[in-house]
């Protein structure tokens, strides 16, 4: 007797086990039935779809339990599609399952591994076609290559320069000026210190010169939200004190983290919440994040009354609006 | 001889005498296939990109990628009169004035979910059950490459339609390329042709998304199929299951029929939830405009996790020399899973360097006889839902009534101390599980039924497991740890002592099992018994 270990043997692939429409004809028919009833059924399903297609109004609506009030026609397209295709698929597989050949049969693998011959000859054949190239004994030809592809590769970047205008400033200046009036957005209107409730706030743009045309772009950085808050209520420098107007305070409403409108006001805490990564703004503290990623507090806007008594910005903004970038210097 | 036999012969002859096909066709139609669930995962992915490219295709004929100011003077009465871009305006027409746009429209973004979960699902078995080891490692590092394209082209697919939502998700990736050191505002600049939003994003994004992607996406998925069957499928261990060859049904009839009918099941399930489940109500949403936003704004669930590692950051920017450099965005948004991505796809060669194991694998291991590569997966697995917890964190305090604070804090902790506490817990857990498979192959299966013997001692009756099943349990194989010399023959400090060191260590740590059960113990209990 030796001591060697023994391990549990593979006892091999267990015999076949037949199923019941193997041996029972019966069953075979009934599975087949079963077949056929599927794809059927998926017929229906496009009858469905195409009643709904044809027959049902665009703009009906039905009720249906869970879903609620459901558009028919919606509806009926996407049930009849789901039932057609279903069906297909499930008397595919209920007719491979019962009634397909299921003996497990067993296919060999052979190594990936070419002869260590071929993979000498392999080698030997690319080395050959090298050395008969001879780009090891000529080197001016192989630099010069070099030269030439490496330059070439240059070509796709060249052309996609003209892709877009090189920033210059744009990223560090809106389109506020020393006297430009806040209009409310929507509407376009200029705004009275009046016009704003304590707790209230506004949602604002730069007043348009004449045919002067509004674009995306420029909402996208030169939208302030003004906040009115009892005068006392701020706890700012004496500067910043001074860029506010009666208890109104004006931010930037672009967020500095990464540009979302910072939308969410809190009038309790007199928080800012930004939706998108939830950077919180103290409004009594010029916009101090006091939670989040934001690195930095939103741009004030240093506000004033004109002759007419409308809000207008003292100054542009004095630093850039939005989110971090290399060229900013502060 | 039937007519219709006649004919298909004479039309595989015809194209037998031009392409010689017929002995490549005739081994190939009966390759074998080695069946379980597990392995309908990947189909899944390859059915729904199909799903995908249908109903886009349909999606293309009416969607008009441009974000020329239009007013909408459509069908959707609430938006009535409102400017927005040609791209939104198209959208809001697929969705109301064609016939079944909006079912394809709800296709196709839940294909994209599918699609997105079959990878990631499909990717977790060929992990954890150690497919991707030699010689798949080509097919695993396609596999991530799938992967990160289908984040960026599922992106690029919800940007498109230009609503309040994906310009607010535009606006983030416009934040993070103008992040970049040195170059963010040109490269921003370049991309949106000018500053943000501009009007040419949206076209060149479509470009990008339905013809450079699908293309790249074809190209990986034929060469990702043709390396599976080249290869051969792997399998599961079993009995008469060995590294040598390959227990399956035949392609032709069985798994054509099994295949192709699963084809039409997740269409049929894909266009049920087109049906019933609506997704991306974009009308809800109003067309984009840089100054609002609505509250709970999310990204799609597989770009959840980045979302959240961002909404996490710490608050860190740098001011210097008159620059600005933020980490607050660059950790987050692509430093971190730019070291998460080359991790995965290089994991096959760092496993195969930590074990020193070069040979082929074709039977696949049980996650519990390989208990670090099963820890560190549950630990990566800890860390990104950690992150795309977070990336929901306001719904879930807004639905549990908790602050975002505490949702923030709980994650930028438990990112950091949940994923080593993963590691140890499945580490043991699988250990035991090696325990229990080893009293179940020496003691036999619990049978429930309990008998008194005469001195009054209650027992439970144990039954022997068939032969078949403790084969399974015992046929893994258990590494030894490697031992790398420290010191060269005649005692002197090896070079690459360091290395070596730990590599041993990580070896060590990697062939940690519970010795298997032997025929040789078995005997020797039976004789006890």
């Amino acid at each position: 007797m030796s001591y060697e270990i023994e391990p549990i043997k593979d006892p091999g692939l267990p015999a076949h086990v037949h199923r019941k429409a193997d041996t029972d004809p019966i069953a075979a028919q009934r599975a087949e039935r079963q077949v056929a009833i599927l794809f059927l059924l998926s017929a229906l399903g496009t009858l469905l779809l195409i009643f709904s297609y044809v027959f049902v109004k665009s703009d009906t609506f039905i009720f249906i339990p869970v879903l609620g009030s459901t558009n028919a026609q919606q509806l009926g397209l996407g049930m009849g599609m789901a039932i057609a295709l279903f069906c297909i698929g499930a008397g595919a597989i209920h007719w491979a399952k019962t009634l397909m050949p299921d003996e497990e049969v067993i296919a060999q693998r052979h190594e990936f591994r070419s002869d260590d011959e071929d993979r000498a000859e392999f080698v030997k054949t690319v080395k050959d076609g090298a050395a008969s190239a001879g780009l090891g004994r000529r080197p001016l030809i192989k630099r010069s290559l070099g030269v030439a592809l490496g330059l070439s590769g240059l070509t796709p970047l060249l052309l996609l320069r003209d892709l877009g205008p090189l920033p210059k400033d744009n990223l560090q200046k809106t389109s506020w000026k020393a006297g430009t009036r806040l209009v409310t957005d929507p509407g376009d209107r200029p705004i009275r210190p009046e016009d704003l409730e304590v707790g209230a706030v506004a949602q604002t743009l730069p007043e348009l010169a004449q045919g002067e045309e509004r674009t995306l772009n420029n909402i996208g950085k030169d939208a302030v939200l003004l906040i009115r808050l009892r005068p006392e209520e701020f706890n700012l420098t004496a500067e910043r004190l001074s860029w506010t107007h009666e208890g109104i305070i004006a931010f930037s409403k672009i967020c500095s983290h990464m540009g979302c409108a910072v939308a969410l006001y809190e009038q309790q805490t007199k928080h800012l919440l930004c939706p998108c990564h939830q950077s919180t703004f103290d409004v009594t503290r010029a916009a101090k994040v006091i939670f989040g990623p934001a690195a930095r507090p939103l741009p004030q806007l240093n506000i004033t009354v004109d002759a007419e008594g409308y809000l207008v910005a003292r100054t542009p903004f004095t630093e850039p609006v939005g989110p971090s970038f290399w060229e900013r210097s502060s | 001889m039937t007519a219709r036999e006649r004919i298909a012969g004479n039309v595989a002859g015809y194209v037998d005498d031009r392409t010689g096909a017929a002995k490549w066709m005739k081994k190939n139609l009966t390759k074998v296939f080695p069946d379980h669930w597990s392995f309908l995962l990947g189909e899944i992915c390859l059915y729904s990109f199909v799903i995908l490219l249908l109903s886009g295709t349909f999606l293309t004929f009416w969607f008009d990628p441009s974000q020329r100011e239009v007013i909408y003077d459509g069908g959707y009465q609430p938006l009535s009169g409102l400017k927005m871009s040609a791209a939104y305006a198209s959208t809001l027409h697929i969705s109301f004035e064609v016939r079944g746009g909006l079912l394809m429209r709800q296709i196709h973004h839940w294909a994209a979910l599918i699609f997105m979960v079959g990878i990631v699902v499909h990717l977790l078995r060929v992990y954890f059950t150690g497919a991707f080891r030699k010689p798949r490692e080509f097919n695993w590092i396609i596999g991530v490459g799938l992967l990160t394209l289908g984040i960026v082209e599922g992106f690029l697919g919800y940007s498109l339609p230009d609503d309040l939502l994906s310009g607010t998700g535009i606006r983030i990736a416009e934040a993070i390329i103008q992040a970049l050191p040195l170059v963010g505002s040109y490269i921003a600049f370049f991309a949106f042709g000018g500053a943000f939003p501009g009007e040419a994003f949206i076209p060149r994004i479509y470009t990008v998304h339905v013809l450079l992607l699908p293309g790249i996406f074809l190209a990986l998925i034929t060469v990702h199929l043709m390396l599976v069957w080249y290869q051969k499928h792997t399998q599961f261990p079993g009995p008469g299951r060995t590294e040598k060859n390959v227990v399956g049904y035949p392609l032709m009839p069985v798994y054509m029929a099994k295949a192709g009918g699963f084809f039409f099941i997740v269409f049929g399930v894909t266009a049920f939830l087109g049906a019933v489940a609506s997704i991306n109500p974009i009308w809800l949403y109003g067309p984009y405009t840089p100054g609002q936003i609505s509250a709970g704004s999310q990204p799609d669930w597989y770009m959840g996790w980045l979302d959240g590692l961002v909404r996490m950051s710490p608050p860190i920017e740098t001011h210097a020399f008159g620059h600005t450099i933020s980490w607050n965005i660059l950790i987050p948004g692509l430093i971190l899973p730019g070291i998460m991505f080359t991790g995965l796809a290089l994991y096959p060669f760092i496993e195969s360097w930590a074990t020193g194991d070069k040979r082929e694998h074709h039977l696949l291991d049980r996650p519990r006889n390989t208990p670090n590569r099963t820890a560190i997966g549950v630990m990566a697995l800890t860390f990104t839902i950690v992150s795309l917890l977070n990336g929901g964190n306001d719904i879930i305090a807004t639905t549990f009534n908790l602050t975002i604070n505490q949702m923030m804090w709980f994650s930028r902790i438990g990112v950091l101390v949940l994923p080593p506490i993963a590691f140890v817990i499945t580490k043991r857990l699988c250990l035991s599980l090696q325990r229990a498979d080893r009293d179940l192959v020496l003691h036999g299966r619990e049978t429930g039924r309990l008998v008194r013997m005469p001195n009054g001692e209650f027992t439970e009756i144990h039954e022997p497991i068939s032969a078949e099943k403790a084969w399974t349990l015992t046929s893994h194989e258990q590494i030894a740890p490697l031992e790398l010399p420290l010191e060269d023959g005649s005692g002197v400090r090896n070079p690459g002592v360091l290395k070596n060191k730990l590599r041993n260590r990580i070896s060590r740590a990697t062939a940690v099992a519970v010795p298997k059960a032997t025929e040789t113990e078995r005997r020797e209990l039976e004789g006890h018994h």
